[in-house]
């Protein structure tokens, strides 16, 4: 709604309050009609909830004895914030986000030249680089998980071949928090670069081409050419690609869920937030850890959009 | 308040709209043919004549019942923490669709103190227990009130190569301990089959250790919150902690031991320069075992301390109404038939799963197919159950968190997991 009115206003070149016109009310009103169901809907199936778990998290409330249900105020969150296992999912959380977000924007930056560029087979490529995407997490999750397993892996034994056999056959992925997290970040990555570079092929196919020729003609070397005309030109779609990919690795469950269970120290906040649900059924310390887990997410979009400047409908322009 | 009038209202209407269909589909008279839901854990396929699973106890009680009732099986996740999630959603919601559980014996306590399941009626009590493995039976019971039926009992034989055991020049005609079966392991470089992996079989085996050695993890299991009191620091659990950490340090479990399930152990002890393993008896029919049952012979769960008597691990299935069930008089019917004697050794006889009836190892066809019966029998009643208490999901959780990885497990493991549960069970710490 901020956007429509800062649009109008910029548009109008009168800055502070400006009385609609006829025609300007009309399409307020008409924008209402048309947007505000579903506006309607999504307070009730987002906003509601959200209430709800934000209550909820003020009770010291277990599902299987409910009748000890008692107000506890902020003590879920000062119990969570104070407990040495939250702050080393946090940094696992962020570690993971890091890693996967940065290493994702140079892969599909790459994926997205070639896909830009190549004409044939431009269809099949595209195609094949979007299979991981198609894939089900927990499938995908369950497929690294059994390609690094001791029994069932083949990593090793390819590690094992190439460092003429200095790597051991027997390595355990998944008994210490660096290899299992190594796992985790491969399969994170292995499945949604191909969003990624989908993101970013949009952005490339708006940088003018005639611009990229101007440099060309002007002497301009490939790595000047992409530093002052393709990227620049293409930062609204790096930026929203950036935002959706973060906000997305920060709520990491299905992977770790799969491979290590959060043990080996590799738990996530999503996953200290499913064990407090779901196992143990604390639905007040579930809670306040979800909002938590909704606070640092609403913190990311709020840094993307104002500190780096995201306008999520530049995408468009 | 009148919209949520109106909402329960339409559900009820819906749902009686469906029940009213589904009786027209069975074609039964009204009044009778009751569809009992029974949620079961995954026991796999049986095909051969005279041998049951799960599913087939259900038809066979549904022809027995003649339209009385019909049951409809519903298959459980594998993993038992995850049926117990899916129990749970169930039971905390009110579900009036799930009448019969297949439950985990750990379960018991906690959905019993929560007043999700239903007390076993008096006419069917003693039917119920007579002849049952008094193991079982325990677990069975909450705060002197009896809340499930054992259907079958589980517990933990020690597995060996009989060459293997041979050649490291061990007796096994005598009782003997986890450092003897770890020294003859090294010494003729095979394996010892564990359960390590951050799971609820991990806990399995440290209550084993800790009961072996004369200790308790949970002293006053009926305790509420504070007043639980716990044993695991004191010096049965600290031998629990050494044992452990010992099969860690010598390598006998294999390269990746905090991975290992159940599943995982038996494919190293079916596989090559295997040794040792301890396992639950359905691994004698499996099919990964039959190349090498020449070789295998049995003997009872090893000691903690030499010449104290060890105490197996127990397990199984205990059979659970929900309070909420529409349908109790019948599903306590449906009970009585799936455990009646004949159905246990049908049963254990398909899965290889152990009878909850003693007098089914009386059973000629019980002999013939497990020759290791008599060493289950004693087993079972030799056997320490895990901790009943209605925290035990909390208590579980901690134990294996603290006691992960094993190689990294010290003499102050113990005491670390017993202010880890003190302090989660006070919610002052997550798990």
């Amino acid at each position: 709604m901020s956007t429509v009115a800062d649009t109008q206003s910029r548009a109008g070149g009168r800055p502070g309050k400006k009385v609609l016109s006829d025609r300007a009310k009309g399409e307020r009103k008409l924008g209402w009609l048309l947007a505000g169901p579903a506006f309607i809907i999504m307070v009730g199936v987002t906003a509601w909830p959200i209430l709800q778990a934000a209550w909820t998290s003020l009770f010291n409330y277990r599902l299987t004895d409910p009748s000890a249900r008692e107000f506890v105020g902020l003590q879920n969150y000062a119990t969570a914030l104070s407990d040495p296992l939250f702050w080393r999912a946090m940094g696992v959380t962020v570690g993971i986000t890091l890693v996967t977000v940065v290493v994702e924007l140079v892969l599909g930056f790459i994926i997205a030249m070639v896909m830009h560029r190549i004409v044939f087979p431009r269809k099949a490529l595209r195609t094949i680089v979007l299979i991981p995407y198609s894939i089900i997490t927990v499938v995908s999750a369950f497929a690294w998980y059994f390609g690094f397993a001791v029994d069932t892996g083949f990593a090793n034994h390819w590690l094992n071949f190439f460092t003429f056999g200095v790597w051991e056959k027997t390595f355990d992925w998944f008994g210490s928090q660096l290899p299992a997290l190594i796992v985790i970040c491969l399969s994170e990555i292995w499945k949604t670069t191909p969003f990624m570079s989908l993101l970013l092929l949009a952005g490339l196919a708006q940088v003018d081409s005639s611009m990229e020729e101007a440099a060309k003609v002007d002497g301009a070397t490939f790595g000047q050419r992409l530093t002052k005309v393709v990227l620049p030109n293409m930062k609204p779609a790096i930026m929203v690609a950036l935002l959706f990919r973060t906000l997305d690795a920060f709520r990491i469950f299905d992977n770790i869920q799969i491979m290590t269970g959060g043990s080996q120290g590799t738990s996530s906040l999503s996953v200290l937030a499913y064990n407090a649900t779901i196992n143990r059924v604390q639905i007040g310390m579930g809670s306040a850890l979800s909002v938590i887990l909704f606070l640092c997410v609403v913190l990311i979009a709020l840094v993307f959009i104002k500190v780096f400047k995201v306008d999520l409908a530049e995408g468009r322009s | 308040m009148p919209r949520r009038r109106t909402t329960v209202a339409l559900i009820a209407l819906a749902m009686a709209g469906t029940v009213g269909l589904s009786a027209c589909g069975a074609g039964s008279d009204q009044g009778g043919g009751r569809e009992l839901t029974w949620y079961t854990n995954p026991d796999g396929a049986v095909t051969e004549a005279g041998k049951a699973n799960q599913a087939i106890l259900a038809k066979m009680c549904t022809d027995e019942a003649k339209g009385e009732y019909t049951i409809r099986t519903q298959s459980l996740p594998r993993d038992a923490s995850e049926q117990r999630q899916q129990l749970l959603r169930r039971l905390a919601a009110g579900d009036p669709g799930t009448d019969l559980m297949s439950m985990d014996p750990v379960f018991v306590a906690e959905f019993a103190e929560a007043g999700f399941l239903a007390e076993v009626p008096q006419e069917h009590r003693q039917p119920l227990t007579q002849d049952a493995v008094a193991s079982i039976l325990e677990v069975s019971t909450w705060k002197d009130r009896l809340i499930g039926a054992p259907m079958w009992a589980n517990t933990q034989l020690l597995w060996y190569r009989k060459s293997v055991a041979e050649k490291a020049g061990l007796d096994m005609s005598k009782p003997v301990t986890w450092d003897q079966v770890i020294d003859a392991a090294k010494k003729t470089d095979t394996t010892v089959g564990v359960q390590a992996r951050r799971y609820e079989g991990y806990s399995v085996w440290i209550n084993a250790l800790v009961e072996g050695a004369g200790g308790q993890i949970v002293k006053n299991p009926e305790a509420t919150g504070e007043d639980l009191q716990l044993g695991i620091a004191d010096p049965a659990g600290k031998e629990a902690a050494r044992i452990i950490r010992k099969v860690a340090d010598t390598g006998v479990a294999g390269p990746a031991m905090s991975s290992t399930n159940e599943e995982t152990s038996l494919n190293t002890f079916t596989g090559a320069d295997s040794g040792f393993m301890l396992n639950w008896p359905y691994v004698w029919a499996s099919p990964q075992m039959a190349k090498i049952k020449n070789d295998v012979a049995w003997t009872r769960y090893p000691q903690t301390v030499a010449g104290q008597e060890s105490k197996p691990p127990l397990g199984g299935i205990v059979l659970g109404v929900n309070a909420k069930s529409d349908n109790a008089g019948a599903a306590w019917k449906a009970v009585r038939c799936i455990t009646s004697k004949e159905h246990q050794i049908q049963y254990m006889l398909g899965t290889g799963n152990p009878a909850a009836n003693k007098a089914a190892y009386d059973d000629a066809r019980i002999r013939k197919e497990f020759p290791m019966a008599d060493q289950l029998r004693t087993s079972l009643d030799g056997g320490a159950p895990r901790p009943v208490t209605q925290y035990y999901g909390d208590v579980s959780t901690a134990l294996q968190r603290v006691f992960s990885p094993p190689n990294e497990i010290t003499d102050k493991t113990p005491s670390e997991a017993d202010s880890l549960i003190h302090e989660v069970l006070n919610g002052e710490a997550l798990l």
